[in-house]
């Protein structure tokens, strides 16, 4: 079961995703995501420090969640990848193209 | 031979069922945690891609796969009588071209040694995916 925390810092949002995140669970993070993205939230942090599995349809959602954010001039950002889904991300050259940071806080420290 | 027969329905919630099969016998098969976790989402990118594509997000329509231990490799054959792919529509997309979805074949043939799609006589189609077990390379085992 997929848990999801969404936590407001003074520059930042931040979403805490808890579990795998599949074709299945990833309608949960869309639905968080735009609910941010319906607000104009600046900043959202993705942090993925409790994610041990991740498939392309998670990956779609970020990439996804990444271009509505853009269009409204605001910012994305991920944080605390472990192996497994990092390796995802590096077989599908993204990355190259998110933000990544080793922890919530050295996000917040590079953002703020 | 070895093999175990899991049959879900096309619902992404099983997928879960199906990933924890595979996991498993990645352990019997002493792969090593790269390989496990990298065919472990293979399979998955597979099912997945027969509810979106195969099945047009019906989730109430049969999936069966068959999870094969052979003497020199793990073999994995995933069937659904869905609407079959046009050849030149499996293959990996540009990764330069950032986009949402695309990435699930690219995924399934950078974990797996074979990757085998067939579409037969309007009734099923049949993905076959294999990955030589550790020390079985398929040079060594083109005879057997």
């Amino acid at each position: 079961m997929l848990k999801i925390n969404v936590i407001t810092d003074e520059s930042a949002t931040t979403i805490e995703i808890d579990g795998e995140v599949d074709l299945y669970s990833s309608t949960d993070v869309r639905k968080t995501l735009y609910g941010l993205m319906d607000q104009k939230t600046p900043v959202i942090i993705v942090d993925l420090k409790g994610v041990g599995y991740m498939d392309s349809s998670g990956v779609a959602t970020l990439v996804e969640g990444w271009q509505r954010v853009k269009n409204y001039g605001g910012k994305i950002v991920l944080a605390d990848l472990r192996k497994e889904v990092r390796d995802v991300f590096e077989l599908t050259k993204l990355d190259s193209f998110f933000e990544i940071y080793a922890s919530k806080e050295e996000a917040l420290k590079e953002i703020s | 031979m070895n093999s175990v027969e899991i049959k879900i329905p096309s619902d992404p919630m099983y997928l879960k069922i199906v990933r924890c099969s595979v996991e498993h016998l990645c352990d019997v098969c002493h792969f090593p945690d790269e390989s496990r976790s990298a065919i472990k989402l293979a399979v998955d990118e597979a099912t997945t891609n027969i509810i979106r594509h195969a099945y047009q997000n019906q989730y109430d329509r049969p999936i069966i796969i068959n999870l094969r231990l052979l003497k020199d490799r793990l073999e994995i054959v995933l069937k659904d009588f869905g609407i079959s792919a046009k050849p030149g529509e499996i293959k990996s997309r540009n990764l330069d071209d950032v986009k949402p979805g695309g990435l699930g074949v690219h995924l399934i043939k950078n974990a797996m040694d074979v990757v085998n799609y067939e579409h037969f006589s309007d009734e099923y189609n049949q993905l076959t995916l294999a990955k030589f077990l550790p020390g079985k390379k398929e040079d060594e085992h083109a005879e057997n």
